[in-house]
């Protein structure tokens, strides 16, 4: 997958752009950051092209939030280098705030204040013209005009991560970096969410979105996994999950005493050759590098049930490629 | 009880005490505070202060002036620093704080007092804080008895008889009457200034760190300055409204005498009271939570109430304490707010205890603005 990261031309020249040609507007570099003698990112190299949803996937503690923290001036690296936005990540964060969106995954919004007052803050503290005319716009995009007294604290999950999203998109920026922003969010509310995201993007607008959930890493343009502080994919789904080399059988059927195929998955995951067994419902999903050896894995049970090859998930891939990372670092709380 | 209610209850007790021993701040203030308190209420609180400093202006070089000089020098009350031979100085120190009793003695003293026509003998004393003055004037009449009691024999006994042989005047400057009132109304402003402008501020830029908006803050153009002025300003407003409340109370209610320039009072109270935004605001980038937050400023206010020389005469400390109370920004105000409502100090007067406050904004400003970054880690 080394092959899917960007040319980095050398800084100074004209903007960097990727194998297409396409202009990046964030282009990092090695990019590292300890936290007491504990690396927490390290060396993660990471080229969005404008325009594009980038998925920022990985278990908890990976290093997302602190990546994030990195390319929109809240952490200075301790090591790396890149330019966001043309800017340079070191020298310019001041910069580089003034024209990014950031949305943290704690909810930041002023509790006791109303709707229309946190927006009206955001736009006061980013010097925008027609104050009242974008508040009120963005409040009439929320659907949240009749309600802009309430206190944003009162709000509901769904509606406080609207509100958040409205008040770090009211400047405009060039990039939206988003951590974890559906965590605990309905799916409806999730899947307008998503909605919102995509017209950001057809706009011009940049995302980099950190999830866990794998149904929103479908919705991104691409994708870059990340675990222990470590960049392990990077790429459209198919590249990663073509890059992995995995390989995947999927049984279905019943042994004889009724039970589904899903009863297996520890007898098989024992295997050799099986990098992992996992049930959905009665069925069961079956990874392993080689073709050959899986077939050859689940051959005691193939009289009762039915192996058929099929595409590995990018759940399977995530987590064999989790698992096959060295794990230098303890878990985090993020 | 049942027994697995007890067992319920244990398992509570065990959790809030694992908790509070994981919170060091506050484990550690449980037992700084009692300890601090201690100290203070035991051994620098003291309402019958002793060692004050006094000048003598002596204008005669008589037995008995000297020997008034020497008994004075002999009660532990007084700490005579000077002795002055020009008229007027030691009426200056006095202005300056620098001493707390003049006493006078009048040239041809000795003379007058064997011709028995009863001499004056003048004590000015500093009775702004009428508590540091009581006792100490009272022995200035004993030691000069007993002095003179010893040199009036002989033929000069009946001096020493009936009236007394000399006329002790004591004269109680910036607060005639000794009305406490006088002394603790402008020391009032030091302290409710003291409280609310470290508290809040500490309190509300610890807020944004636990609620997580300061890391919404951090992620726009806001510079750590800009957001370091922008949340003491407010308190400003509620700092001069609160000087308001206090001084009209003061002319009105409690008929406290202002007898400086009330321009300088303004200004020496903006002064501390930017000192004091930013003392809350060094103590917030200090505190991790909003309770230790409170905790840091009371441990700040406790120590300005007592030692600031507010509750208890500031001279009646032993000298460490004295020298802890010099920390405190609230010990140079009160100086400043007595010194200019009571003693009529103009700018020239007030200006070494503002240059302190100034040093210590200085040296605020540059910790807090360095302690506090526009990152997050």
């Amino acid at each position: 997958m080394v092959g899917d990261l960007p040319l980095h031309p050398p800084s100074g020249g004209p903007p960097p752009r990727d194998k297409l040609g396409e202009e990046l507007v964030i282009d990092v570099r090695g990019l590292t950051k300890r936290f007491g003698g504990r690396t927490v990112v390290d060396a993660v190299d990471l080229g969005v092209a404008r325009g594009r949803i980038c998925g920022f996937l990985g278990p908890n503690g990976s290093g997302k939030t602190t990546t994030l923290r990195m390319i929109c001036g809240l952490l200075i690296p301790d090591a790396g280098e890149g330019t966001v936005l043309g800017q340079d990540l070191r020298t310019r964060r001041s910069a580089i705030k003034a024209r990014v969106g950031y949305m943290t995954q704690k909810f930041g919004l002023f509790s006791d204040l109303t709707i229309a007052e946190n927006l009206e803050f955001f736009a006061r503290v980013h010097g925008l013209d027609r104050r009242g005319e974008r508040v009120a716009e963005a409040l009439e995009k929320l659907g949240l005009t009749s309600r802009s007294d309430q206190l944003a604290g009162k709000l509901s999950g769904g509606w406080k991560q609207r509100l958040a999203l409205a008040a770090c998109v009211l400047h405009d920026p060039e990039i939206l970096l988003l951590d974890e922003p559906t965590a605990g969010v309905d799916p409806q509310a999730r899947r307008e969410f998503w909605e919102q995201i995509h017209d950001l993007a057809a706009g011009g607008m940049t995302v980099l979105v950190s999830t866990h959930y794998m149904d929103e890493a479908e919705r991104c343009h691409e994708i870059a996994y990340i675990a222990y502080g470590r960049m392990l994919a990077r790429g459209s789904i198919a590249e990663v999950v073509a890059g992995s080399g995995l390989k995947a059988l999927l049984g279905e059927g019943h042994l004889p005493d009724g039970t589904g195929a899903d009863r297996l998955a520890k007898a098989i995951e024992a295997r050799p050759g099986v990098a992992m067994a996992a049930p959905f419902g009665t069925a069961l999903h079956v990874c392993g590098p080689d073709m050959a050896a899986l077939h050859e894995a689940v051959a005691p049970w193939a009289e009762t049930i039915s192996f058929r090859e099929a595409s590995p998930s990018l759940e399977d891939v995530f987590i064999h490629l989790m698992r096959g990372a060295e794990d230098n670092s303890v878990v985090v709380s993020q | 009880m049942s027994a697995t209610a007890l067992q319920r209850i244990g398992a509570m007790v065990f959790k809030e005490v694992r908790q509070m021993l994981r919170d060091r701040g506050t484990v550690g203030m449980m037992l700084v505070m009692p300890l601090m308190q201690l100290m203070i209420f035991g051994y620098a609180i003291n309402n019958d202060p002793r060692g004050l400093p006094m000048a003598i202006e002596r204008g005669d070089n008589s037995v008995f002036a000297r020997s008034i000089d020497a008994a004075l020098r002999n009660t532990t009350y007084f700490k005579v620093t000077e002795l002055v031979e020009s008229p007027g100085a030691g009426e200056a120190m006095l202005q300056r704080g620098e001493v707390q009793f003049v006493v006078t003695i009048p040239p041809d003293f000795g003379r007058d007092l064997v011709r028995g026509t009863r001499p004056q003998l003048l004590v000015t004393a500093d009775a702004t804080d009428p508590a540091a003055t009581g006792n100490a004037l009272g022995a200035i009449g004993d030691a000069v008895a007993t002095a003179l009691g010893h040199d009036l024999i002989g033929p000069l006994a009946a001096r020493g008889q009936s009236q007394g042989p000399v006329d002790l005047v004591i004269h109680r400057s910036y607060n005639p009457e000794g009305i406490t009132s006088h002394n603790v109304v402008p020391g009032l402003l030091a302290i409710v200034l003291s409280m609310t402008m470290v508290m809040l501020t500490a309190l509300s830029v610890t807020r944004e760190v636990e609620q997580g908006t300061m890391e919404n803050l951090l992620a726009t153009p806001l510079r750590p300055f800009e957001v370091m002025v922008g949340k003491i300003v407010p308190y400003l407003g509620i700092g001069v409204v609160q000087l308001s409340v206090i001084l009209l109370a003061a002319r009105f209610l409690f008929q406290v005498p202002f007898a400086g320039p009330l321009p300088l009072l303004l200004g020496a109270t903006l002064l501390f009271m930017v000192t004091s935004l930013g003392l809350g605001f060094t103590l917030s980038t200090l505190a991790q939570s909003q309770l230790q937050a409170m905790q840091m400023s009371f441990f700040y206010i406790l120590p300005s109430v007592l030692l600031s020389g507010f509750a208890f005469p500031f001279r009646g400390m032993p000298g460490w304490a004295q020298t802890l109370a010099e920390v405190l920004p609230t010990t140079h105000f009160i100086r400043l707010v007595r010194g200019i409502m009571l003693k009529g100090w103009g700018l020239v007067d007030a200006l070494p205890e503002m240059g302190v406050l100034a040093g210590m904004l200085a040296l605020l400003g540059f910790v807090a603005v360095r302690r506090y970054q526009d990152t997050v880690a």
